[in-house]
């Protein structure tokens, strides 16, 4: 008569393991239906444009801000870290490898994810609770290739723009307050930048750009085409594509900086 | 000709149908009538595969609905839904010619937007509605965008799901004689879900009962006010007291 409540205690452990496992399978299928999807037509090319301006163009001011700040701060940060053993001196190098590889694609993911994520989740889970993806499919539209396929792969191509353009934003931002503040020679701060940087510190945030771009339009997919009815629904629907997208972007930026960096 | 034999569907504990049977002769106008909850909505969702059966089979001119070219089958179609379910981010133009600008018969787009106005003129709206969005138009205007769009590609086959719900009395009975005159007009076959008696008695050339997940009675529409059908009656009269429980 023991086992009754050991049943039940690993029937509590066991179904959100269970949960867990289904929903990931769910996203890996809808992820792959995505991709099935990519290079067979018709190819929705207006909805492409306009999704490469709502995720990409007009993410670029929260992007530059952030990476202005973050720039600015990682300077001061790394400037008082370094005078405890006299190498301050690495402020602009760090500043741009730090931009680079981890700082730019992973804040500028982050900041996408709750601009974008959230506001495709909104939008077609609105859309399926006011019916307006059964009308698509009684128009003979494919859903997934109509609404989904565009918004990823305008992620996808949009992320790297803006993490490149991030990085830009954050090493000048390290650049004015070296110089503004910290006294560095603004020349000698470029060089040292531009010397120690090598091209793979900028291509591997640009991967990790695309891989981020990828997750954040799909997790705003997924969770807004399986929202469920009702104001509450989609409320819920928005809140799970942003922290699942946010989650998601920490862990693939760990495996991707293991994958890149530690061979 | 479409027919439904035995078709079953439940969503976790609620079984919403439960052996439907229904034919609907080519040409005609079909009206459902039910009480809210009862699956109307889940038949006609059934018919169009948005919703599949758990049981049971769905022909269209003897053909399963579930086999087959999808996209031919679906161009037969036309719905206009219970809210218009109108693309928020499309002109009214663009909602309405939705159809014509995609797919192997695709019109240019000049020619679209020409059928489409055409189609708005044909339900009562200027010409100057087509290059508003759907957020701009009231709810009688919507619905008429929505008919506009159920109409554009001429389809053989048009499903109204709840057309007066949430309009004046007086726009109801536009859309009511637009539905009639445009099914009269184009020879199609109606399938309409409603609870509504007015939109009953404008559209119906049969009317079946849906209640407790089966076909309660089916007849001309004319003979709706003399059967002696019990749960019929306490409908069309909306009687409290009477088979059909009333939550009060």
């Amino acid at each position: 008569m023991r086992s009754a409540p050991v049943a039940k205690a690993l029937g509590a452990l066991g179904r959100p393991v269970l949960q867990a496992i289904a929903a990931l399978g769910r996203v890996a299928l809808f992820a792959a239906a995505i991709l099935g999807h990519i290079l067979r037509p018709p190819f929705y090319l207006r909805e492409l444009g306009t999704s490469l301006l709502q995720i990409g163009w007009y993410s670029l001011p929260v992007v530059g801000l952030t990476a202005i700040f973050t720039g600015g701060a990682l300077a001061l940060q790394i400037y008082a870290g370094g005078s405890r053993f006299n190498a301050e001196s690495v402020v602009p190098s760090i500043v741009a490898i730090g931009m680079t590889r981890e700082l730019g694609p992973v804040l500028g993911g982050l900041m996408v994810a709750a601009r974008v994520a959230s506001s495709i989740a909104a939008e077609i889970g609105t859309m399926k609770v006011t019916e307006q993806i059964d009308a698509l499919v009684t128009l003979s539209t494919n859903p997934l290739k109509y609404l989904a396929v565009p918004r990823v792969v305008a992620a996808t191509l949009s992320m790297p723009v803006l993490v490149a353009t991030g990085d830009a934003i954050g090493i000048m931002g390290g650049w004015l307050v070296g110089i503004t503040r910290l006294d560095f020679n603004s020349a000698a701060y470029l060089k040292n930048t531009v010397d120690f940087l090598e091209a793979w510190d900028v291509g591997s945030g640009l991967v990790k750009g695309a891989v981020f771009g990828f997750i954040v339009a799909l997790m705003g997919c997924y969770h807004g085409m399986n929202s469920a009815r009702g104001a509450q629904g989609v409320g819920a629907a928005t809140k799970a594509a942003v922290v699942s997208a946010s989650v998601l972007i920490l862990a693939a930026n760990y495996v991707l900086t293991e994958v890149f960096f530690t061979s | 000709m479409i027919e439904l034999l035995d078709v079953h569907k439940r969503f976790g504990e609620n079984r919403v149908l439960q052996g439907v049977n229904l034919s609907i002769a080519s040409g005609t106008s079909m009206v459902i009538i039910g009480g809210s909850g009862t699956g109307k909505s889940v038949l006609l969702k059934c018919i169009l595969g948005l919703v599949r059966p758990d049981q049971g089979t769905i022909t269209l001119d003897g053909q399963d609905v579930t086999k087959g070219d999808r996209d031919a089958f679906l161009a037969r179609f036309g719905m206009l839904f219970q809210g218009g379910a109108l693309f928020d981010s499309l002109h009214v133009w663009e909602n309405v010619a939705f159809r014509l600008l995609r797919g192997p018969k695709a019109l240019a787009k000049p020619q679209a937007r020409e059928v489409a106005i055409e189609k708005l003129r044909r339900v009562g709206l200027k010409p100057e509605v087509a290059d508003l969005f759907p957020a701009e138009l009231s709810g009688g205007m919507q619905k008429r965008v929505g008919l506009a769009r159920a109409i554009a590609a001429e389809p053989e086959i048009i499903f109204f799901d709840e057309p007066t719900t949430g309009l004046d009395p007086i726009m109801a009975g536009v859309i009511n004689e637009l539905i009639r005159e445009i099914v009269v007009e184009m020879g199609a076959t109606a399938m309409t879900i409603t609870h509504d008696m007015s939109s009953v008695r404008a559209i119906a050339d049969t009317v079946a009962m849906l209640h407790g997940g089966v076909i309660r009675w089916t007849g001309p529409v004319g003979e709706m006010d003399a059967t002696p059908d019990p749960y019929v009656q306490q409908f069309i009269h909306g009687r409290a007291d009477g088979p059909i429980e009333s939550v009060r």
